[in-house]
Order: C-alpha cells, then sequence, then structure tokens
C-alpha cells in the first residue's frame, strides 16, 4: 500500500525514455546540407535607397499569379506605384502581412545621419526550414530551387509554422473565417516553374542593385569577395549564411546586423533538436515497444498471488 | 470474481441530475457557445486577440495543452492499479478514466475552435500528408490513438450500466458479450494506454523546443520534454485527489479518505522527482540568473514552482494534511493550478517573439469559450457518474 522504492524507479523509467533522447540531440549536426540547386537573393544593404518599389512588385506579382478578377487578386492588388514613395511609412517599423510578404524598414546610420539605412524584412526561405519542420500535414515544402513554400489544400491551419519560425515570417488571415491561409514570400515560386529559378518580382523591379539573384553557393562567394574588396563597407559577417543553419536570402551590411533587426540567432537550425529527440524516442519504433514489453512484464509479475492459481495472462479486472 | 468487496464496487450515483449549481454550468456553457459560434461565422479575429506575433493564446495554452496535462490521472491511475496492482486503488481508476476520457475528448473540442481549418483536422490521419519530422504530428497521431483507447477502456462500463438489465434482454446479452471480449483483452489497452501517454505527454513539451530563440530561458531548456512527462505524471494523483474530493463534495457524499490519504504518499515523490529536475535544470544553464529580473516572467516563474510545487510538496509531507480531507484539497488544488500554469507559462507567458510590439492577452471571449468547455466537462461528468457505475464509495453513504 505504501509506496515503496521500487514503485519510484519503476515509474522513473519512463522518464528516462525522453531522457535518453535529449543527451542524444546534443550531437546532432547544425543543419541540413545544402544543394547546390538553391537558389537565392544577396541583399547589399548599403545600396538601397528605400524606394519601396519591392512592396509594390511583390503585391502586385501576387496578385497577377492569383485567378483574375478573384478575391485573392483584389486581396493582393497593390495600389498605384506613386503611393509607395510615401516615407511617412518610416516612422514605425513594419512587418511582413499576409497581402504583403516584404517590407522595407528605415534604421540610423551612425557614420551619416544624412543617409538612413534601409532594411527589407521577408522570409529568408531557411536551408533547414523550421515551418516546415513543425508542420503536422507537411503543407510547407523546401522545393528543389531553395523556395520554402505552403500548400493551403493541406493546411490545418494550427500556425504551429508561426510559433516555429525564427523571423517571426508566416503571418496568418485571422479575418478569414472558412478559409483562412498562412502567408508568406515563395520567393515567388507562382511566376513559373519554381525550378527554373526565375527571379523573383522583387528583385527584377530593384533599381539599385541592392538585390542580387543567383545560386546560393555563388551568392555566398560574391558576398565574401564583396567583404574581401570593401572592407570599410561592411562588417565581417554575412548574415545567413549560418543563422538558424543558414537561410537563402544573405545581407551584407555596413553597421552590426543586431541594428537592423535581424536578429541573432544560433547556428543550429531549430529542427535539429526536437527532431533529434524525436526520432531519438521513436528509433525503429524499438523505445515504444521496448517500453510497452516492459510495463507488460511489470504487469505480469507484480499480479497478486490469487491470481496465480488462474493460470496464464494478467486478468486486471475492472476496467 | 471480482477483488472488489460489496461495498466498493462502483455504482451509479442516484442524485437528482439538475440542481442550481448545474443551472450556472448551463449559462457558462450557453455563453461559451455564444462566442463560439461567433468565432466561426467572423473567424478568429472576431473573437481573440491572436495576432501575427502571437499564433497562439489562450486555447492551446489551457484547452489543449493544460487538458492533456490535468487528465493524466487516467494512465498514472491505471498504472498504479492495474499494471503495479495496487488493488487498493481500483475505487478511483473508473473517476480517472472518466476525467481522461472526457478531458481528451475536449481537447479535440477545443482544438476545433483554434483551428483555421478546422474542417482539415482529419489531414495527419492521411498517409500522404504524414508528416514524421514534426511533433505536432507525434502529439496528434498519440492523441488520437490514445482517445481510441480510452473510449474501448470504458466500454465495460457502459456495458456494465446495460447487461443486467431484464427491461432491454436483447441489449442485455450485447452489452455482455462485449462486456466479456474487452475485459479479456483489456490488458492490452491499458498497456497502451500508458505507453501513448508517457508518448504524448513528452511530446506536448518538445513542441516549444523548435523555437529555442523565442521562449524565455527561465522556460526553454532541450529537457522540456522529460519536464512534461515529470509534471504529468506527478500532477495525475493530485488531480484524481482533487477531483474526488471535490466529487463527494458536490454530491453529499462521504470522500474515500481511505484510498486518497494513501494515493497521496505517491505524491511528494513524484513531484520531488520533477522539481529536481526542473532546479538541476535551472541550475546546470544557470539561467537561474534571470530570476533576479523582477519581471512578470520570473514572478510566474517563481509562483510555479514555489506555489505549485514547493509548497504543496512540504504540505504533503505531514500526515495530518493527507489525512484531513480538507487540508488534502488544497495541497492537489495547488498541485493542479501548477501544473496548469506552467502550461501557460510555457505556452504564453515565456513566448517572446523577436519582433514583437504588443502583449498578448486572452479576450473575453477567448476566456468564455474555455469556460464554456470545462462547464460542458463537468456536467457530462456529472451525467455519467448519475448513470454508470463510476463512484465507488464506501455503500454510497451518503453524509446528509
Amino acid at each position: 500500500m505504501n509506496p515503496s522504492r521500487r514503485d519510484f524507479f519503476r515509474i522513473s523509467g519512463a522518464a528516462g525514455l525522453t531522457g535518453l533522447a535529449a543527451t542524444q540531440a546534443a550531437s546532432a549536426s547544425t543543419a541540413r546540407p545544402p544543394s547546390p540547386d538553391w537558389m537565392g537573393v544577396l541583399v547589399d544593404i548599403p545600396n538601397c535607397i528605400g524606394c519601396r518599389k519591392c512592396e509594390f512588385a511583390c503585391r502586385e506579382a501576387a496578385a497577377r499569379s492569383a485567378q483574375e478578377g478573384s478575391k485573392e487578386a483584389a486581396l493582393f492588388q497593390p495600389p498605384e506605384l506613386n503611393t509607395f514613395e510615401d516615407k511617412s511609412v518610416f516612422a514605425s517599423h513594419r512587418r511582413p502581412e499576409p497581402h504583403c510578404h516584404t517590407m522595407i524598414n528605415r534604421y540610423p546610420n551612425p557614420a551619416d545621419p544624412a543617409k538612413p539605412i534601409y532594411v527589407k524584412a521577408n522570409c529568408l526561405h531557411c536551408s533547414d526550414p523550421a515551418c516546415a519542420s513543425a508542420c503536422l500535414v507537411g503543407a510547407f515544402r523546401k522545393q528543389p530551387n531553395g523556395a520554402v513554400t505552403y500548400d493551403a489544400w493541406k493546411c490545418m491551419g494550427c500556425r504551429y509554422c508561426m510559433v516555429a519560425c525564427p523571423f517571426q515570417i508566416p503571418t496568418y488571415e485571422y479575418d478569414n473565417p472558412l478559409t483562412p491561409q498562412v502567408r508568406k514570400c515563395t520567393l515567388c515560386a507562382n511566376e513559373g516553374n519554381p525550378n527554373r529559378g526565375i527571379a523573383p518580382a522583387c528583385v527584377k523591379i530593384c533599381p539599385q542593385d541592392c538585390l542580387i539573384w543567383g545560386k546560393l553557393a555563388e551568392l555566398l562567394d560574391l558576398a565574401h569577395e564583396k567583404i574581401r574588396n570593401q572592407p570599410d563597407r561592411y562588417v565581417d559577417h554575412v548574415y545567413g549564411e549560418h543563422e538558424a543553419g543558414g537561410t537563402s536570402w544573405l545581407y551584407l551590411s555596413g553597421v552590426p546586423f543586431e541594428k537592423l533587426d535581424l536578429v541573432k540567432l544560433d547556428p543550429k537550425a531549430p529542427p535539429r533538436l526536437t527532431e533529434s529527440v524525436q526520432h531519438g524516442v521513436f528509433k525503429y519504433f524499438v523505445p515504444p515497444l521496448a517500453w510497452y514489453g516492459i510495463l507488460g512484464l511489470i504487469m505480469h509479475l507484480s499480479q497478486p498471488r490469487s491470481h496465480d492459481a488462474h493460470g496464464a495472462g494478467p486478468d486486471p479486472k475492472d476496467g | 470474481m471480482d477483488d472488489l468487496t460489496e461495498h466498493e464496487r462502483p455504482m451509479p450515483v442516484p442524485r437528482k441530475l439538475f440542481t442550481k449549481g448545474v443551472g450556472v454550468l448551463f449559462l457558462l456553457m450557453g455563453i461559451g457557445f455564444c462566442f463560439a459560434a461567433y468565432r466561426f461565422l467572423f473567424g478568429l479575429q472576431a473573437v481573440t486577440n491572436l495576432d501575427q506575433q502571437h499564433p497562439w493564446g489562450l486555447w492551446i495554452a489551457i484547452d489543449v495543452a493544460t487538458g492533456v496535462a490535468l487528465a493524466a490521472g487516467g494512465f498514472t491511475t491505471a498504472a498504479l492499479a492495474h499494471i503495479f496492482h495496487r488493488e487498493h486503488y481500483h475505487a478511483i481508476t473508473r473517476p480517472a478514466l472518466l476525467t481522461a476520457m472526457l478531458g481528451y475528448t475536449f481537447v479535440g473540442i477545443g482544438l476545433m475552435a483554434d483551428l483555421g481549418r478546422y474542417y482539415n483536422i482529419w489531414h495527419p490521419a492521411l498517409p500522404t500528408m504524414w508528416q514524421g519530422n514534426s511533433v505536432l504530428f507525434e502529439v496528434g497521431m498519440c492523441v488520437m490513438c490514445y482517445v481510441t483507447v480510452l473510449y474501448i477502456e470504458f466500454l465495460p462500463i457502459v456495458c456494465e450500466r446495460f447487461m443486467n438489465d431484464l427491461r432491454f434482454p436483447t441489449l442485455a446479452t450485447l452489452a455482455g458479450g462485449v462486456h466479456r471480449m474487452v475485459e479479456k483483452s483489456m490488458f492490452l489497452f491499458i498497456l497502451a494506454g500508458v505507453v501513448l501517454s508517457c508518448l504524448h505527454q513528452s511530446s506536448l513539451g518538445n513542441l516549444m523546443v523548435i523555437a529555442p530563440s523565442k521562449v524565455h530561458p527561465l522556460w526553454f531548456t532541450p529537457i522540456l520534454p522529460l519536464l512534461f512527462l515529470l509534471s504529468a505524471i506527478a500532477v495525475g494523483f493530485p488531480m484524481v485527489i482533487f477531483e474526488s474530493v471535490y466529487a463527494s463534495w458536490a454530491m453529499k457524499l462521504k470522500p474515500e479518505m481511505h484510498v486518497l490519504s494513501a494515493l497521496a504518499r505517491y505524491v511528494p515523490v513524484l513531484l520531488g522527482l520533477y522539481l529536481a529536475f526542473k532546479v538541476g535544470d535551472l541550475l546546470i544553464r544557470g539561467s537561474y540568473v534571470h530570476l533576479a529580473e523582477g519581471s512578470v516572467r520570473s514572478a510566474m516563474f517563481l509562483l510555479e514552482v514555489v506555489g505549485g510545487c514547493v509548497v504543496p510538496l512540504v504540505m504533503l509531507l505531514s500526515e495530518r494534511t493527507r489525512n484531513c480531507p480538507r487540508r488534502l484539497f488544497v495541497a492537489a488544488l495547488l498541485i493542479v493550478l501548477g501544473v496548469a500554469l506552467n502550461r501557460v507559462n510555457v505556452f504564453l507567458v515565456s513566448y517572446q517573439p523577436p519582433y514583437a510590439t504588443k502583449v498578448y492577452f486572452p479576450s473575453v471571449g477567448e476566456f468564455a469559450v474555455t469556460i464554456g468547455l470545462v462547464s460542458a466537462l463537468i456536467f457530462i461528468y456529472r451525467v455519467f457518474v448519475t448513470y454508470l457505475p463510476v463512484i465507488s464509495s464506501p455503500s454510497q453513504a451518503r453524509t446528509e
């Protein structure tokens, strides 16, 4: 009747199962290996003049790829291009919204107050995306060209992707009662065959040589070359090379990235930890089955004496 | 053939179903239903305070995460009575099983309100959509399987109600047949229930591990899955004690103190194990420095650990507390609230998105729906114990 030490250790055996998996996690690698086919964008922050044409192009492209005259197209349809010249929006820092997947924000320039710094915010298309690892129905997918895309048809609307994203990127149509979608930059995957690697609309419209489209591996080389050639212009850090396991968007800046709201992140991709715990606990289904077997054995052995006379199988009464 | 002596046999509690208290429950259910209807007609934005920065709110933290944790009485008592064969505790397995079954059912119902595309809730069951890397997928699958196991485990209780009913002979024969069949294989389901519970209780803690930069360091740890499992095991018996004492007061029955006091002896051990891991983790990671922040978060952490863990643990070390219904009730309630607060802390309070410009606090509508769901759960629990043999009280002796 009293809790014995034996009971205590039997119960704590359950704890051991997950504990073991958690320690395995420590030895896991930092991210999934990149593919040579991945495309990306190198953002040369000092070149950006804050014209916000990319915000216009982004919405325009999304509206164009939606069915003509549909509600979807109307949601994305941007106002006239000249309305984007309005600089008053820079008063506060904006984040991507369901129907505008990129936003330009303004930051003070410590070197020259007359020339503020403009930074583009959008999905960075992680090499090892947390949103894709989080999604329980596989609605998010890292495409062969590197874009992380979303399939609304599979989605349940649990918004775990939004919880998981370290860059706070996926947005949700909270005002839609029946068919809300998670919305984020698709790297203009809808513009054509995503595997052909057509440049996204924001890159195409950029008048300033601020956004450079290319193979991710080549962009990384280019970024480091730029830093080598102009060490006074850039800090020696390519943002996105290692952050959260690496991303397909890379940033070069003249001031430390923390000052531009590009958050400091661990080089380990978030899914590496959760997935190693999970796959440790479920390795070939051995741990759950072993746990089932151990409990079954305890059930059999701890049977009261009087039951032994009835022969085999544990026979718990009273469901 | 049954181990139970006649006075321990579970029986329906023949009380009036509708009382003033039940009237209040109906009022709360009605209010919750109105807000829920509004949510389904006009979307999440119309009812909740969720935004682009805070994708998860009260419904996930309470209806889902806390609901699952507090249903842990089901698998912990099943393990104690049926796997470790502590026959003494058979009397409490049925109420705990009923709580677990209803709890998990309401987790599903509550989740429907939160899901943007609730009509796709069945998608994880489709092999073409399986995503084995997702922690949420593991939670979802385990919960689906466990709910099924709970329904099967509960089936004999429903059958017992009808198998000796001479008014409906066909139904009685059918019920008797099902009862025999399920009872014979029951041990398989009891084992499965415990394994599935261990799996998803821990995975629920793994959910937030994917957001290391967004969870406050007081709560973020790679051993969150272990802490969730240990706290679920620790809260199982206190939840049963809390419910059992409360139900006896509400139904004017004698609390089954001979069982509950004995059960309470396990609690300091299990709670101590959880506390040891929690405090040890805090020390090893060095995150205790954040306790000096003086923020809402550090206060909530202290409240959770001291009020919900240390205080009841010390209380339950005293035999006098364990033998006194009122004191035992208070200690059990503190643990229940402590674990509930832990879930709220992990899922809401600790969440700090990098570009947060506001703080999330649940709306009136979110509270109303959650309170409505809890009221419905309590009412259905009452219906079940009134008509089915769930509660075994000393000869159903009424105190009045």
